[in-house]
């Protein structure tokens, strides 16, 4: 037992020190940090570092652009992912089958195969430096996975659900939005979080289609942050925090959803 | 009883989408894999498959970026595999204590990428990082390290850092795979005196192996995909020394220009996804058992 203890203290110590020393030195100087990296801040709560980044730098238009990127990627996928998914739930012939191949494909080939020649495809169509173009490219790189958990969910509804309403006379419209949609909560909001979580801290396509300041995220700004602060850790760690304010809110709020929602991502993905 | 045509409009808006953003790049990697395009001129030329011998016979870049990232996936999936099961045996009952430090321990799964390379650029930093600094106030100087800069073990470095960031995740999986195992089969293994150990092993264990297939599947996968982390933290260096796959295909294309030959890695890339996942399936589904 008491290796159990001991190593399960020797872990947990692994996570949260790290994480309070990211609040903690977002509080404090660098030369404090310089010469006591692991003190407590001397003026105690400090916000010094937070009133300076947002004086210089544009936090409010990444932070807003980083809000705009995730809610459209995160809706328009669920809204799509949706309806692919109750289609393939709904047909039973080979049509389904090799669409259903064609989605979840996707999830085989990582993100990173596509990027030169989505680069390619994203200039030509003039969307770089544009967060629709980033939109776009998120709904569909996320879509196969979506499509995936979505289809395994709703494939366990009952049948007879679809046949009695086809029977009452509803659309498949109808159908969809008045049966499917209300009875798949559960599996789309697992599916939300991932999204969100996904989506919120993406680097990549930030960093491949978009140079201009005014349209970049939450994730690239931090990354350009280094450039400029170097090893200034304080700065760094405070772009940290603002980074993730929303991703911790949300977790500390959602905590279980989050738990349910990241593992059906990984089971799936 | 027929569905009505109708249903086919629900695919339509997503597949649409779906083709011109992932199929079609998909497919022209392979297209352009076979040219010398810059990516920047009007004009290429098709030049067979010098890429793809370029890559696999002339490019020690190219052959240290599989060495390195084969090293980053060992060291990951051996470790976050290992950690995540031992702690899901510890914190498997659900009492609060146990429920409270599963979620302590996912945390840093939904931090950015970005936010977990900061984070460990400090702890490693040589002069006023975590690590150096707890080494010389115990007094093992000697172990002191420029841990992101030692070409030796920079890519460790970095692995461990990947585990910290997903063990939590991958613990998850593994405590819903322990509660799926019916509660029986212990007691009567336990009325039948076995030891602790031999229950580990005939009844946990294989019991275990679809959710240790998903980890290990998963992991894989993540250590190939993790380019965000690699990027942020060291771009690849010193001197190539944590360059991975993803990162070199990144260089060759946005720094070299040199998009024919990207695509030819990316090609062979795809290729050794598809293997890997391919043969862990093979290996780990064949000792599946059934009670």
């Amino acid at each position: 037992m008491f290796t159990r203890r001991f190593s399960i203290l020797i872990f947990a110590l692994l996570i949260i020190v790290p994480l309070i020393m990211v609040v903690l030195t977002s509080m404090k100087t660098m030369r404090e940090t310089f010469e006591n990296p692991l003190g407590l801040p001397s003026e105690g709560l400090n916000i010094d570092n937070y009133i300076n980044i947002f004086q210089t730098q544009t936090m409010a238009g990444y932070f807003v652009n980083s809000v705009i990127v995730t809610i459209f990627s995160v809706s328009l996928t669920l809204l799509l992912s949706c309806m692919v998914a109750f289609a393939l739930t709904r047909l039973s012939n080979w049509i389904s089958v090799v669409l259903f191949v064609l989605f979840t494909l996707g999830m085989m080939v990582p993100a990173q195969v596509n990027m030169v020649p989505l680069y390619n495809l994203v200039l030509q169509l003039g969307l770089t430096n544009s967060l629709l173009g980033l939109i776009l490219v998120n709904i569909s790189v996320t879509m196969p996975v979506a499509v995936f958990i979505l289809t395994g969910f709703m494939k366990t509804l009952p049948k007879e659900l679809f046949e009695a309403s086809t029977i009452d006379g509803a659309g498949e419209w109808k159908i969809f939005t008045k049966v499917v949609i209300p009875l798949s909560l559960p599996s789309i909001s697992a599916t939300a979080i991932f999204l969100f979580v996904m989506h919120w801290n993406d680097l990549l396509y930030p960093l491949l289609f978009i140079t201009d300041n005014a349209y970049k995220t939450l994730p690239l700004a931090l990354l350009e942050f280094q450039g400029q602060y170097s090893t200034n850790y304080p700065m760094l760690f405070t772009g940290v925090m603002i980074a993730s304010a929303p991703m911790i809110i949300a977790y500390v709020l959602l905590q279980r959803y989050f738990v349910s929602g990241m593992t059906a991502g990984a089971v799936k993905g | 009883m027929k569905t009505s045509k109708s249903i086919y409009l629900f695919v339509i808006p997503g597949l649409i989408l779906y083709s011109i953003f992932f199929l079609y790049p998909t497919i022209s990697a392979f297209f352009y894999s076979f040219t010398n395009w810059d990516g920047i001129s009007a004009e290429f030329q098709f030049i067979g498959v010098d890429n793809y011998i370029r890559a696999a016979t002339n490019d020690s870049i190219f052959a240290q970026s599989i060495g390195n990232n084969l090293k980053f996936m060992l060291f990951v999936v051996i470790f976050q595999t290992l950690f995540s099961l031992i702690f899901a045996i510890f914190l498997v009952k659900n009492t609060k204590f146990n429920v409270f430090l599963r979620a302590l321990f996912f945390f840093p799964t939904v931090l950015s990428s970005v936010s977990v390379a900061f984070i460990w650029s400090f702890i490693y930093d040589p002069s006023m990082g975590l690590f150096n600094t707890l080494l010389g106030q115990i007094g093992l100087d000697g172990f002191r390290q420029n841990w992101l800069g030692n070409q030796n073990i920079a890519i460790y470095s970095l692995a461990f850092a990947q585990v910290w960031f997903h063990t939590g995740q991958m613990l998850i999986i593994f405590v819903a795979g322990l509660h799926a195992i019916p509660k029986d089969l212990y007691e009567v293994a336990k009325i039948e005196g076995a030891t602790k150990f031999q229950i580990f092993k005939k009844v946990t264990w294989p019991l275990l192996a679809p959710s240790a297939t998903i980890v290990v599947a998963y992991t894989t996968i993540q250590s190939f995909k993790a380019f965000d982390l690699v990027f942020a933290t060291t771009r690849g260096g010193p001197n190539h020394s944590t360059e991975i796959i993803a990162t070199y295909i990144y260089e060759v294309a946005f720094r070299n220009y040199n998009f024919g030959y990207a695509s030819a890695i990316s090609v062979i890339f795809m290729v050794v996804i598809a293997l890997i996942t391919y043969l862990q399936f093979k290996v780990l589904r064949s000792n599946k058992v059934s009670y």
